[in-house]
């Protein structure tokens, strides 16, 4: 048994008051949940704190929300746990998680809120601090409206399966891995964890996010779908599709499914690419430019990015294309703005003036592309191991001279 | 007033199933869930469905199986009817889009369980019932113009008519605390279980019994209340589910000294052996002193090949890890037997029919019976789909040749005032409602369980008939609307409470031991005077008990060994 001290971000919305945090100290033992710890003030001070939960372990999705910053599932994180992240938080940076988290409402609220971080909590630690999730509108206390965002979403993308024709009158004969490929997709528990937590969808309300998109995944890696095309095309059409994400991780640190959401959209954009469909916003081949600007020259030169894009290789520019000229032209604005505000500078815009790295750290970029083309496997907690032992995989990726740069993921579920 | 020709109440497996059956018959469905229809405690259910599909398995040796299993208290047509049509659901399920594990040739493989002749139990990861409900609601959201949705709606009182028929629900908007008196011709009760009496369990927070209090309040009967399953690999104080697929990937149970005990117990099928075998003998090692201080067995996963563990065990690999600190490929997990499954609760014929017209149930709400006195696992899921499909059928062919018939508006007063009374209560003026759970949880788990005598199944029942007064005067602290869970709290307090009183009546009741009632003052099983159900029909004075025949079609009952 050990004491706690919450700091939950309240919501009463019949109350006429905007939201404001309320501490509750709670006991027990620290290999019990965040969630645990909720229905413990709950059932013993105050039966008004909202929070959905049904299972307590981590497979109804019911309980998102945001633990001292990071979303993810009140039952699946340890309290205790989740003190010694508050305590870290305040130690390293001289700011509580408390002080750290999401500014409410009024500059007085945020002044209190200031106070109540600094002061010493009852139980002498760092309080836990809780919220709801984020990218969605609040109910009351824990509880936010999930059906106006992660729903409408996930139905955006025809959320069930589209066969060809009559049903065999026995089961689809398919290929085994190809179920267990999508039964990472279908390990969703559509808790929003990632949602609360996409930069993208931050920036763009209208993102189709991670949820939704690692539902599309589960269509479209499906070989009895039969719409895979349709899907493709309808999504990378999409301006808020599957190139609204900007590869920034957080949905695969938050979901505790490890579904791996970013993993399964570009699982999406690389088949948009070999299906050959062109996007209106050239996601795929702006990608491409990216790999191979970076193969060649080490870093990226931007200045390469567009003709890269739009016009690639010497062909490209021997025969531009009607598109690539377009588009060409369309991004000159976006080229200017930076030179005229001065945050790049001329020779930095002429194409090829560019720095190639120094031998010996071109052959490390070189052995990194050589290993991801080697290394060509989904990362998926199904499949993961080679001969039935994941910890020789992992060693293999951890080998002294490649360590520095290769993947972490794989080493921080093993 | 909303009104649908079929109403369903629970949107777990046997709820969606039952809705998107009714919907074929081009009658119109409303689906009402007191959470998000993916939330239910279908998800839970992660080792697999039984379905004999393989050209060398039958129908009728699973039929046996399960009969063998109930310790012969299943009704045996209905557990014809289960079997027979288990391998069209389950390829009907693979046609939706579950993403069944495949053999080698791609074609559908399985898996061994516990209790069965053959392996038929077809899988997805240990994620079953969660893939196969995900699946079910993408049909919802396919079918939305013929399926209303009701997410987040609780319901509380059945609406009966003048003629004694079902004829509705009165049900509560959790988002703005409004109440609604929904009309429809046939309503199915599909609410689950009520596994939340007993602290600790491996159900959820939801599983209040309250379908099979609604059903009892208007007059239902139950039926094999006493019937509680214990599940023998739980994890020990959280009662976390560990499935037992592990077993049958070929996990070992042993006892403090490294002994594989099932050996003494079931020499034949060893740790597959029906659950009410293996967690007895647990708690039997347990009790002689041949456990682990912490009151627990070890279950030993180690001896599946790691592939094999991350492909097909993956979620107890995550279970292990985040809620006992256990690698389980390394190293052995504690458990013991904890409460897991309801097998009694309201009665039903094959179609889904309960005593009052056009009052239906399926799924673990209800009692058809075909688990009997002990289920088979991988058994439920299929029991949700079959039963969730002849209910939803026939509540739609009901729903055709019948007339609306308006509920009396009495019912929402009532249960307004109901609601009236709990906010008026005034804070200290009795128990706490997480107080009076608390108890009635524990109280439950220690006398109403793996082992059970007269003295204390009586000391527990007095236990109940207390807490059913305290729990008049429990108040709450939320008198709001907006999602007012301490309000719905104190109304699933009830629901416990009635569920919990008929469990103790029913198991002291049944003077035998037969599959999870265990009696160790009878412990014998008596087919001469107990090869029958209990019945329980609500009176002012507390359930009145009368009788049922088991149906035998062929298996005429033998001693059951494994």
């Amino acid at each position: 048994m050990a004491d706690y001290t919450i700091k939950v971000r309240r919501y009463q919305p019949e109350s006429g008051e905007p939201a404001y945090w309320e501490e509750f100290n709670v006991e027990l033992d620290p290999s019990l949940s965040v969630l645990d710890g909720l229905l413990q003030a709950k059932d013993r001070d105050d039966g008004s704190l909202a929070v959905r939960c049904s299972c307590r372990a981590a497979i109804c999705g019911s309980c998102g929300m945001k633990i001292n910053g990071k979303s993810g599932l009140g039952c699946q994180t340890q309290i205790g746990e989740a003190q010694e992240q508050a305590d870290k938080m305040a130690a390293v940076t001289g700011v509580t998680a408390a002080e750290a988290s999401s500014p409410i409402g009024t500059e007085a609220d945020n002044a209190g809120l200031h106070t109540s971080g600094a002061t010493a909590t009852v139980t002498g630690n760092a309080p836990i601090v809780i919220e709801p999730m984020g990218n969605m509108p609040v109910i009351k206390d824990l509880v936010t409206d999930m059906e106006s965002t992660h729903w409408t979403k996930i139905r955006r993308v025809t959320p069930w399966l589209l066969p060809h024709g009559e049903a065999p009158e026995r089961e689809y004969i398919v290929e085994p891995e190809s179920m267990v490929d999508i039964t990472q997709s279908m390990a969703c528990i559509q808790c929003g964890a990632c949602v609360s937590s996409c930069l993208s969808m931050e920036a763009d309300p209208l993102f189709i996010g991670p949820a939704a998109l690692a539902k599309a995944y589960r269509f479209v890696g499906d070989p009895r779908d039969a719409e895979t095309s349709e899907r493709l095309t309808d999504l990378a059409h999409d301006p808020h599709g599957i190139y609204d994400c900007t590869h920034c991780f957080s949905c695969v640190d938050a979901c505790p499914k490890g579904v791996a959401p970013m993993d399964q959209i570009m699982r999406l954009r690389r088949k948009a690419g070999e299906n050959g469909i062109e996007d209106p916003n050239s996601g795929h081949a702006h990608e491409m430019a990216f790999v191979k600007i970076i193969e060649k020259k080490g870093t990226l030169d931007e200045a390469l990015l567009v003709q890269e894009s739009y016009a690639p290789g010497i062909l490209g520019k021997l025969l531009p294309s009607k598109r690539g000229i377009q588009e060409t032209i369309r991004s000159l604005p976006t080229i200017m703005r930076p030179l005229l505000k001065r945050k790049v500078k001329l020779r930095q815009a002429i194409p090829g003036t560019h720095h190639k790295l120094p031998k010996d750290a071109m052959a490390e970029v070189q052995a990194i592309y050589k290993h991801a083309e080697e290394h060509n496997e989904e990362f998926n907690l199904y499949i993961k191991g080679e001969e039935g032992d994941p910890e020789a995989a992992v060693e293999e990726r951890l080998e002294p001279d490649n360590a520095d740069y290769l993947p972490t993921q794989g080493e921080k579920e093993a | 007033m909303p009104s649908h020709d079929v109403l369903v109440i629970g949107a777990g497996l046997a709820g969606q199933r039952a809705a998107l059956a009714a919907a074929e018959q081009g009658v119109s469905v409303g689906i009402v869930s007191k959470v998000h229809p993916v939330r239910s405690h279908s998800n839970a259910a992660q080792g697999g469905i039984n379905a004999a599909l393989n050209p060398d398995d039958t129908w009728e040796s699973h039929a046996f199986d399960t009969v063998k299993g109930s310790d012969y208290l299943g009704d045996q047509d209905a557990i014809e009817i289960m079997a027979r049509e288990a391998p069209e659901e389950i390829l009907h399920m693979e046609h939706l889009g579950v993403t069944f594990h495949r053999n080698e040739e791609g074609k559908l493989g399985t898996r061994a369980f516990g209790g069965a002749s053959a392996a038929r139990t077809y899988y997805v990861a240990d994620i079953t019932g969660q893939a196969i409900m995900h699946v079910l609601y993408e049909q919802l959201m396919k079918y939305s113009e013929q399926i209303t949705r009701y997410e987040e709606w609780f319901s509380s009182s059945l609406a009966i008519d003048e003629n004694g028929e079902c004829c509705g629900v009165v049900t509560r908007n959790v988002a703005d605390g409004s109440m609604e008196l929904f009309q429809a011709k046939s309503v199915i009760l599909a609410t689950g279980g009520s596994g939340q009496i007993w602290k600790p369990t491996t159900n959820a927070l939801i599983c209040t019994g309250d379908g099979i209090a609604m059903a009892y309040r208007v007059g239902a009967k139950l039926m094999d209340m006493e019937m509680i399953q214990y599940h023998p690999t739980t994890l020990a104080g959280k009662g976390f589910l560990i499935t037992e697929g592990a077993r049958g990937e070929g996990a070992l149970l042993l006892n403090k000294n490294g002994e594989r005990f099932m050996e003494k117990y079931a020499p034949n099928k060893m740790e597959l052996a029906s659950r009410d075998v293996v967690s007895r003998a647990e708690q039997t090692e347990i009790n002689e002193g041949r456990g682990f201080p912490d009151g627990t067995v070890a279950l030993d996963i180690t001896v599946v090949p790691k592939k094999r563990i991350h492909e097909a065990l993956r979620e107890i690999v995550l279970v292990g890890r985040d809620f006992a600190g256990v690698d389980i490929t390394r190293e052995p997990i504690h458990i013991k037997p904890g409460n897991h499954y309801t097998m009694g609760g309201v009665k039903t014929d094959v179609e889904g029919r309960t005593d009052i017209p056009g009052l239906y149930a399926a799924g673990e709400v209800a009692c058809v019976s075909v688990h009997g006195g002990n289920r088979l696992g991988a058994n439920s899921l299929l029991d949700t789909l079959i039963f969730g499909k002849h209910s939803g059928r026939d509540a739609a062919a009901r729903a055709l040749r019948t007339d609306w018939s308006k509920p009396s508006g009495k019912v929402l007063e009532d249960e307004q005032a109901m609601v009236d009374d709990i906010n008026g209560r005034e804070k200290g003026s009795g128990r706490r409602v997480s107080e009076i759970k608390l108890e009635l949880g524990q109280t439950m788990d220690s006398k109403v369980a793996v082992f059970r005598d007269e003295a204390g199944i009586t000391e527990a029942l007095e236990t109940v008939r207390r807490l059913q007064e305290e729990a008049k005067t429990a108040y709450i602290d939320d008198h709001g609307s907006v999602f007012n869970q301490d309000l719905m709290g104190a109304i699933e307090l009830g629901y416990m409470l009635d569920c919990a009183e008929c469990s103790c009546i029913g198991a002291l009741e049944r003077k035998e031991s037969r599959g999870a009632q265990y009696r160790t003052d009878y412990p014998e099983r008596n087919d001469e005077d107990w090869l029958k159900h209990i019945n329980l029909e609500k009176t002012e004075d507390g359930p009145e008990i009368s009788y049922s025949e088991v149906t035998i079609t062929q298996w005429q009952p033998e001693a059951r060994t494994y």
